[in-house]
């Protein structure tokens, strides 16, 4: 019993609000715009061990800060439902003659669609600072990369948002579930450097394959096959989007 | 006949109970009301009759349909208005609305057509394109009543309608009110803790305190169980005689002497006035003050919980600081 006018409805409220709010927009991106910078400048000359030999620095670095980017903005879009919590809309949603799957399928593919336009954005800005993508299909190939790297954190997000009562506890998750994920998926460095034991665990982070994979299309380099990063992305992202659904299903809205 | 139905419907909360075995009719076409201080139940009654929690016990039929069973067909026969705002401020009023219309299903024509004439209705039509960030308390308000029936609910929950308002703006939503019930034919179900607001809108009355209906009833007929009107005399000297003979009247019902006032309850109190001084200016009592009025629903309550409305608010507000005080000290 999916409701397609309703997921169009609550994905079109999604562009409403993100065109309206570029202050939003432009602080969200401006995170990874100073990793890029930055990072990609500071270390763009430097040999980092266990890297492939030919791969600069800022190849290296912009895969991982798309897949960034990614992650932000999808828990941020999975935890929005907080912010519906605390204004009273969630339960004008909640109240409607439509089924809880629905609204969780237009929450995902609005939060989506605005958290890829953010990462074609930041792509997009890599490539005046000098990146190179291999190819024009490759670009297409990383969109794939960053719906599922989106869904599965917008799916995590909505976990964490049913699981939660109001606001108050964003800011921790963004810093001991948000920046451990990032961290640990090998964006700004390769994971080989890593002590074996933190290593195994990284490969338990979902964004380690998203990022990995997008390394794999965007230059060509990776340290799993593209498939293999590909298949355990669409493994990762089916559990998350189940998940948060179900839990979002559970969740009280008064 | 029937638009709403419950039956013993309770729901308990880590072990209080919110709402206590209650049980109501609300006939179609009426503005039923839900009068009660806060913490009374109203809100989870609502909250109950309208899908949002599920009851620990009981059952109810909104428009036919289970609460627990058929939620879905619930859901597309009501409207409510929450008593907390549950707007989008990122869209417009008029985008408020549609995003609603559309989630009922209601198609671009039928859709267009009605966001203009509730726009219309509740006073907003030029204010349709404005952000509702940027709108007041009282327009928020109207909003949301325009939005409970655009898609013509059978059933209209409003949940403290007017709370917060100025009398001005409160005024205005009582006649919108009046005029969805009357004009449109829609059931609805109010909640307040204004006195004035439950006398002036609604057909029947249910009065709830801790969880319970404690009186149902038209509110004439509830003012009537006190037995008439109150006359409050101030009095002066020794009143002995003077209530010994009133004792003996047949027409007081029932009368109470506190300090220096006394308070008759008497049927067609103005006629009865002169005849209760003359009886004290034969007794000898002297009357300093003689005050005459019709009993209110705040009568009312006091007659059914011994409490006015304002002092359950207060003692429950001491009972949370006292709550919160212990809480904190550990």
């Amino acid at each position: 019993m999916i409701n397609a006018i309703a997921i169009y409805v609550l994905w079109l409220r999604e562009m409403k609000r993100f065109v309206r709010a570029k202050s939003r927009v432009i602080g969200t991106l401006a995170m990874p715009i100073f990793f890029l910078a930055f990072l990609g400048m500071g270390l763009g000359n430097i040999n980092i061990p266990s890297m492939a030999k030919d791969v600069e620095y800022i190849h290296f670095l912009v895969p991982g800060i798309v897949g960034m980017t990614m992650l932000f903005t999808s828990m941020f879009a999975g935890m929005s439902v907080l912010w519906d919590k605390e204004f009273g809309f969630l339960k004008e949603i909640m109240v409607a003659p439509v089924n809880r799957v629905s609204i969780v399928i237009g929450r995902i593919i609005g939060g989506a669609t605005t958290s890829i336009f953010q990462g074609i954005l930041i792509l997009g800005i890599s490539i005046l600072m000098g990146f190179k993508i291999v190819s024009i299909p490759a670009f297409f190939s990383s969109i794939v990369f960053m719906l599922l790297i989106s869904s599965t954190f917008i799916g995590l997000g909505l976990i964490f948002a049913s699981k939660m009562k109001d606001i108050q506890g964003f800011g921790m998750i963004t810093n001991f579930v948000i920046f451990p994920l990032f961290f640990l998926s090998g964006a700004l460095y390769p994971l080989e450097n890593l002590p074996v034991w933190i290593r195994y665990i990284s490969y338990l982070d979902p964004l380690t394959y998203g990022v990995d994979g997008l390394r794999g299309v965007l230059i060509g380099v990776s340290s799993f096959p593209v498939l293999l990063n590909f298949a355990i992305l669409v493994g990762f992202s089916s559990i998350m989007v189940f998940l948060g659904a179900y839990f979002f299903e559970k969740s009280e809205s008064v | 006949m029937v638009a709403i139905e419950v039956k013993n419907l309770t729901k308990m909360f880590n072990g209080f109970t919110a709402v206590d075995n209650i049980s109501f009719k609300v006939k179609k076409g009426e503005l039923f009301g839900l009068l009660g201080p806060n913490g009374a139940g109203k809100t989870t009654t609502i909250n109950m009759l309208s899908t949002l929690l599920n009851p620990s016990s009981g059952h109810a039929k909104v428009s036919g349909y289970d609460i627990i069973k058929e939620r879905e067909k619930v859901r597309r026969s009501i409207g409510i208005v929450f008593q907390e705002p549950a707007l989008d401020n990122r869209l417009t009023g008029k985008e408020n609305l549609e995003f609603h219309a559309m989630l009922y299903g209601m198609n671009k024509k039928e859709r267009n057509r009605r966001i203009k004439e509730v726009l219309e209705l509740v006073g907003l039509s030029d204010k349709a394109n404005v952000l509702v960030g940027n709108y007041s308390g009282g327009m928020k308000r109207r909003l949301e009543i325009a939005r409970g029936f655009i898609h013509r609910p059978k059933v209209l929950f409003l949940d403290e309608p007017t709370l917060g308002l100025d009398a001005q703006t409160r005024r205005h939503i009582w006649d919108y009110i009046r005029k969805l019930n009357k004009e449109n034919k829609i059931t609805i179900i109010l909640t307040t803790h204004y006195m004035e607001e439950a006398d002036y809108l609604c057909d029947r009355i249910g009065i709830i305190d801790h969880g319970k209906i404690i009186a149902m009833d038209t509110p004439n007929r509830l003012k009537d169980k006190l037995g008439g009107d109150i006359i409050i005399l101030e009095l002066e000297g020794n009143a002995d005689k003077f209530m010994n003979a009133i004792n003996k009247l047949k027409f007081v019902n029932s009368f109470k002497k506190h300090d220096s006032k006394l308070t008759l309850m008497v049927k067609k109190g103005e006629k009865r006035l002169p005849e209760i001084i003359s009886i004290a200016q034969k007794k000898g009592v002297g009357i300093i003050s003689a005050t005459l009025h019709k009993p209110s629903l705040e009568n009312v309550f006091l007659h059914f919980t011994g409490k006015t409305i304002r002092e359950k608010e207060a003692s429950q507000k001491e009972k949370f600081m006292e709550f919160a005080k212990r809480r904190f000290r550990r």
